[in-house]
């Protein structure tokens, strides 16, 4: 499984290919948004900005997950492998949140400067935000990949599996950074970040358990 | 279901048609009009049985779904795909009579409120789960992928239902609760209510055994047509 993800990180540390463009891809997008915003944007206008930024770029950046191993039959290599089909699923799961860490890196600070806002003393709960919602993110569209890039269509068919299903964590996530970035109270936020953690440990689950029957030959 | 479908398959017509009818009967003849809504709110006899049949819609679909993926029997999947096309009818129902009543009533055609929210996901995952369908083509991968979605679809469904509750009821609502099934006052009410949802149900069943039939004759079809034109 380490193997697997040791290999991805390599071959994107080496060309640089996903990161890069959805860097870009993520500064678009909130450029985007401060075009189509009023003049003086709230902190809800700031997080909606964030996670579609995310979401965004996020899905597209999803596509690749797969799209290598279809090369030279590498996908079916790996799922002949000795090896349990979970494990594939978790390698690559942690191979997009690896990724998408790098974006929010760069698309959290963005945001920050863009829409003026200042996450003073609770930095540490939009991080805990953030992660959350980037492991739930990557485990529906680590197994919604999986899917759409064996059939036609797939440039479409990922976004429309994805989206309707992570919108309950899209909701839980742009609420609870609204409040981080604007001055809402602990508890407020705190049950947001129960319903990430639940979305998270149910789809990281449902991708353990049903990634076997995505890859089957 | 085969055997089911034998004698249910024809004798259904025959109560859900007069049914139809007596519910319609009951909906415009018997029931007192609302005294608050006045008549739009007899739309409500057609909107929330299509809304318990489209749920049903999406329990059928998960629990095919598991089922197939557990057994590997192709029944399973048309049964999970039939009853994916009458839930994407009977959903698509709601969400047109709802902006009817709520148009008068509300004075919108739409709100976030957390029940039409929930619809309108609900809907987005049943347009993905057929379009996935369409596009993947007829073979046996594609119906283990619809399979996955059916039952990630629906563990998706506690949680699309309390985020949207969160969401909108930390909110101060300018609409208050929407009139449910306690509140209609007149037990006529509740009986044609219910009277109209059990014909919807058997309505949604009779739909979806003609349903079955197609696709199994489908199946066969494509069976022969491969046993003749061996690829």
């Amino acid at each position: 499984m380490l193997a697997i993800l040791a290999k991805d990180l390599r071959i994107e540390l080496r060309t640089r290919e996903g990161v890069s463009s959805l860097a870009v891809l993520g500064l678009l997008v909130l450029l985007v948004f401060q075009f189509a915003f009023p003049e003086r944007p709230t902190p809800e206008a700031a997080a909606a900005a964030l996670w579609l930024a995310f979401v965004l770029a996020g899905t597209i950046g999803a596509q690749r997950t797969f799209l290598l191993e279809r090369e030279n039959a590498c996908m079916h290599g790996l799922v002949t492998a000795p090896l349990d089909p979970a494990m594939i699923f978790v390698a690559k799961m942690l191979g997009n949140v690896v990724i998408l860490t790098v974006l929010q890196f760069l698309v959290v600070p963005l945001t920050v400067v863009f829409f003026d806002v200042a996450p003073t003393s609770r930095l540490g709960w939009l991080a805990v935000v953030c992660f959350l919602g980037n492991v739930g993110f990557s485990a529906v569209t680590t197994l919604f990949a999986a899917i759409s890039v064996r059939i036609r269509a797939r440039e479409v068919m990922l976004p429309l599996l994805v989206l309707p299903l992570v919108s309950p964590l899209l909701i839980a996530a742009v609420q609870a950074s609204a409040r981080l970035l604007g001055d809402g109270s602990a508890a407020e936020v705190s049950v947001w970040i129960q319903v990430l953690a639940a979305f998270d440990v149910i789809f990281a689950a449902a991708g353990w358990l049903l990634f076997e029957y995505v890859v089957r030959e | 279901m085969k055997r089911l479908g034998s004698w249910a398959g024809p004798g259904l017509p025959w109560i859900v048609g007069p049914g139809m009818l007596g519910a319609l009967y009951l909906i415009f003849m018997v029931v007192p009009t609302e005294r608050v809504q006045g008549i739009v709110q007899r739309i409500f006899y057609f909107h929330v049985p299509a809304a318990w049949a489209a749920f049903l819609g999406f329990v059928v679909v998960s629990v095919a779904s598991a089922l197939f993926l557990w057994s590997g029997r192709a029944a399973y999947d048309r049964v999970a795909r039939a009853a994916a096309e009458l839930g994407m009818i009977f959903c698509t129902l709601v969400l047109l009579t709802g902006p009817i009543w709520a148009r008068p009533i509300w004075g919108a055609w739409w709100t976030w409120d957390p029940r039409l929210t929930m619809t309108v996901i609900l809907w987005t995952i049943y347009a993905a789960y057929l379009l996935l369908r369409s596009f993947g083509g007829a073979d046996e991968a594609v119906a283990r992928y619809a399979a996955v979605l059916g039952i990630v679809g629906a563990l998706d469904i506690p949680l699309i239902m309390i985020s949207v509750r969160l969401w909108r009821g930390m909110h101060p609502s300018v609409i208050g609760a929407r009139p449910g099934e306690g509140g209609l006052a007149d037990p006529s009410m509740r009986f044609t209510l219910f009277y109209t949802g059990l014909c919807f149900v058997l309505l949604f069943v009779w739909m979806l055994l003609v349903r079955l039939r197609v696709l199994r004759v489908e199946d066969e079809i494509e069976a022969i047509h491969r046993r003749i034109h061996p690829a």
